[in-house]
């Protein structure tokens, strides 16, 4: 395989991942490149505030740091990398199950290790190319503040990005050799959903076990954590110390991350290409079902239902993809274990937590039910109205919802009746108003597209987070300031009526 | 419902999509007939049978299914009516027999009846030893056999099949070719699409011809062949020149 051939295949991956990306921001539709590319210049520009107020005031910051400050700094990039080997986990499993042109390539009469070195490597510039992408307001903020020694910043997410991309192929190389192929797949995506949100919730648990409180600064700046880090010169500091500008740092990290790619691309390239024989010889392993069990009796709709669960219950993708905003609640979970043997009155910030996770996973298993229906002219065949198909289906998101939190409300009952009162108020109208928001913008979808979701209304996806976090804040504020939560209570039903007003028409 | 009633009668079925899909359509389908529609690709085959199976809403026009009138009572017409597309839309988390206790439960088949008839059904499709095994590592033959059990498996006196056969190996074609040809004995209707011109040749009773949205000949092999003014030509043969005709003509 020559030089020219390696560059021309270099550009078909890039030009691929552009696609990708486009198409997601586009929502797959044609003419919306350039709404695409002003509205996420807007949003970049306006991530300048938010990037201000979280980190504008460590734009002052000098070498040599103290120990907190290290650990801080240190811990936020860490946060950083793991969100990047996330979203590398994605990108290397969606390169295996999902590109259609495997067969292709490897049916093409070219050197198969260069091919697939060429692809890793897209793949590392893929991830660092978003990494750079978010983190642009951030460094803005800090180059504006503290000069252009914060630029070392983009060299640090460079570095980062590229380790991140080498951990995560050999990570998946791994489990395909562990677990073999067909497992690969799961344990990949809910690795890499764990690992983004993993760290955070460590954090806070810390936080609460040691501190009573969710906030991550309290263990990251204790005297405890201080006394277990190593001394300021140590190598563990080195990103920090890059990210104040640290030229010799910097250069080192930089090295080390492509040192790390460079192995990673010599010893799995020739494995990447026997990994894609595996996958595309393994498609699905035969599942065999439980004992069997005779023909079950019952209406329409509780044949719908009962679908609906079996499907549910048998992806254990689909649901941990669900379950992981679950999460989140966790630490606030853990909170309101320990409020039993202390009375806090931070017990109040589980309302609105449950709240929002209601309203998000409402609205994640609504489009899963509604929208993600694998067999769509079957069930548009059957001899029932579409109105009872759809109220089986929302029938089943809130029993599912009820399920979940039902436990979490009688838990807090226990702590406060009133609190439980309005945390399962806040419930019921967060995850009906996320269901009705997803009807009124369904689309037909299969259920596999659930991670693209997002992209086939932005104004649906806006809307329900909106929803979810009005109605979090509503519930807050009825046990804070009552008056308030009115004020908060009406502008969020303003925002789910102007969001029925504007929905498509439906017949 | 009277059993002299014709099992589909349409009349004046339009639709437009960019632009005209199916032109004014008239059509009269007898019960208990085995009826191919043939077409070249983007003729408005699909999207006749589509209106019809009350997947699509026509522009104008009317659609009875023995007698009943599938745009003012559409559940009732879908109660004795099956549809099975070219791209078998099935549950990969399911199996073929979880499948059809599905499809059994959504046309409200008592589990008594509808148990034994998916077993044979599936049996008869030759996949009586995947009965339990999920859908999700079949391939496009077996989930397109998993669709057509489902299809037959509330006993529907109209079937509507696009492209069955597509994707399905010569054994496999001949247990769905063997299926239907007794559900048409038993006094079924069926009507299908297909571009295997030596199915409609010797499994239809009647042939019809769609180009550009409208039916530009209809009849038997033999009446074909007449209208043609060729005893000796083929199915294939006739076909392309009424294509080909139809096309100059436009």
């Amino acid at each position: 395989m020559t030089t020219t051939t390696l560059t021309w295949f270099a550009r078909h991956e890039i030009r691929l991942a552009w696609r990708e990306w486009l198409a997601m921001m586009t929502a797959g539709r044609r003419g919306r490149t350039r709404a695409a590319i002003i509205g996420l210049i807007a949003l970049a520009a306006f991530l300048h505030l938010p990037a201000y107020a979280v980190i504008g005031r460590f734009a002052d910051l000098q070498a040599p740091l103290d120990k907190p400050s290290l650990i801080v700094i240190t811990a936020t990039i860490f946060l950083a990398w793991a969100l990047m080997l996330s979203q590398a986990i994605e990108s290397v499993t969606r390169v295996f199950y999902a590109r259609a042109d495997l067969d292709l390539i490897m049916s093409s009469p070219v050197a198969l290790a260069n091919v697939f070195s060429v692809r890793i490597a897209a793949i590392a510039l893929s991830v660092t190319a978003m990494a750079l992408l978010l983190s642009t307001p951030f460094v803005d903020v800090l180059v504006i503040g503290g000069g252009v020694r914060w630029f070392a910043a983009y060299g640090v997410v460079i570095a980062i990005g590229l380790s991140a991309a080498a951990v995560a192929i050999t990570v998946t190389i791994m489990l395909f050799r562990s677990i073999g192929p067909s497992r690969t797949r799961l344990a990949a995506q809910i690795l890499a959903a764990i690992i983004g949100a993993g760290f955070v919730i460590a954090l806070q648990i810390a936080a609460i076990l040691s501190y009573g409180t969710l906030s991550r600064f309290a263990v990251l700046t204790s005297d405890a954590a201080a006394a277990f880090a190593p001394d300021t010169d140590s190598i563990v500091w080195w990103p920090a110390r890059a990210v104040l500008g640290d030229g010799e740092a910097l250069l080192l990290l930089l090295a080390g991350g492509l040192v790390l790619l460079g192995v990673v691309m010599a010893v799995f390239s020739a494995r990447f290409a026997d990994t894609a024989v595996s996958v595309s010889a393994n498609a699905a392993p035969a599942h065999q079902g439980s004992r069997p069990k005779a023909f079950r009796a019952g209406s329409r709709q509780q044949a719908l239902r009962r679908k609906e669960f079996v499907l549910l219950r048998r992806d254990p993708w689909l649901m941990s993809q669900s379950l992981m905003q679950l999460l989140y609640l966790v630490p606030p979970a853990l909170m309101l274990w320990r409020s039993f043997a202390d009375s806090s009155a931070a017990i109040v910030l589980i309302t609105p937590v449950i709240v929002m996770a209601a309203g998000q996973l409402a609205g994640g298993l609504a489009w899963l039910t509604i929208s993600g229906e694998d067999a769509a002219d079957l069930v548009a065949t059957a001899p029932l109205p579409s109105s009872r198909v759809i109220r089986a289906k929302i029938e089943v998101v809130l029993i599912a919802i009820g399920v979940l939190f039902a436990p979490l409300v009688i838990a807090l009952m226990l702590a406060s009746p009133l609190q439980a009162a309005v945390t399962a108020a806040g419930v019921i109208i967060a995850a009906a108003s996320a269901t009705a928001i997803q009807l009124w913008f369904r689309v037909q979808a299969r259920r596999s597209q659930f991670r693209r979701r997002q992209t086939s209304s932005r104004l649906a996806t806006f809307a329900e987070a909106f929803s979810s976090i009005g109605w979090a804040a509503t519930a807050a504020l009825a046990l804070a300031i009552p008056f308030a939560a009115l004020i908060s209570g009406l502008l969020t039903a303003a925002i789910v009526a102007a969001t029925w007003k504007i929905s498509p028409r439906r017949e | 419902m009277n059993s002299d009633e014709p099992a589909l009668q349409v009349r004046g079925l339009t639709k437009r999509f960019d632009r005209l899909a199916v032109d004014a359509l008239d059509l009269t389908i007898r019960t208990g007939e085995f009826y191919a529609l043939l077409g070249p690709n983007g003729a408005g085959k699909t999207t006749t049978l589509r209106m019809v199976a009350g997947l699509l809403r026509p522009d104008a026009g009317s659609v009875s299914v023995l007698g009943i009138d599938a745009l003012r009572d559409p559940v009732a017409a879908k109660q004795i009516t099956a549809w099975v597309s070219d791209e078998p839309m099935i549950y990969d988390k399911l199996s073929p027999l979880e499948y059809l206790e599905f499809v059994a439960g959504l046309w409200g088949i008592e589990p008594s009846v509808s148990e034994p008839s998916a077993r044979d059904l599936l049996a008869s499709l030759g996949l009586e030893s995947h009965l339990h095994e999920r859908c999700e590592g079949f391939s496009k033959g077996m989930r397109q056999k998993v669709a057509l059990a489902g299809a037959l498996v509330h006993n529907p006196r109209l079937i509507i099949l696009d492209e069955p056969l597509t994707g399905l190996d010569a054994v496999s074609a001949r247990h769905v070719k063997g299926l239907l040809g007794e559900r048409v004995q038993a006094g079924c209707t069926v009507i299908m699409t297909t571009h295997i011109l030596e199915v409609a040749e010797r499994m239809a009773g009647r042939i019809g011809v769609i180009a550009s949205g409208r039916l530009i000949a209809e009849g038997t092999l033999a009446e074909l062949r007449q209208q043609n003014g060729r005893n000796d030509t083929s199915l294939e043969d006739m076909f392309i020149a009424l294509v080909d005709t139809e096309a100059a003509a436009a």
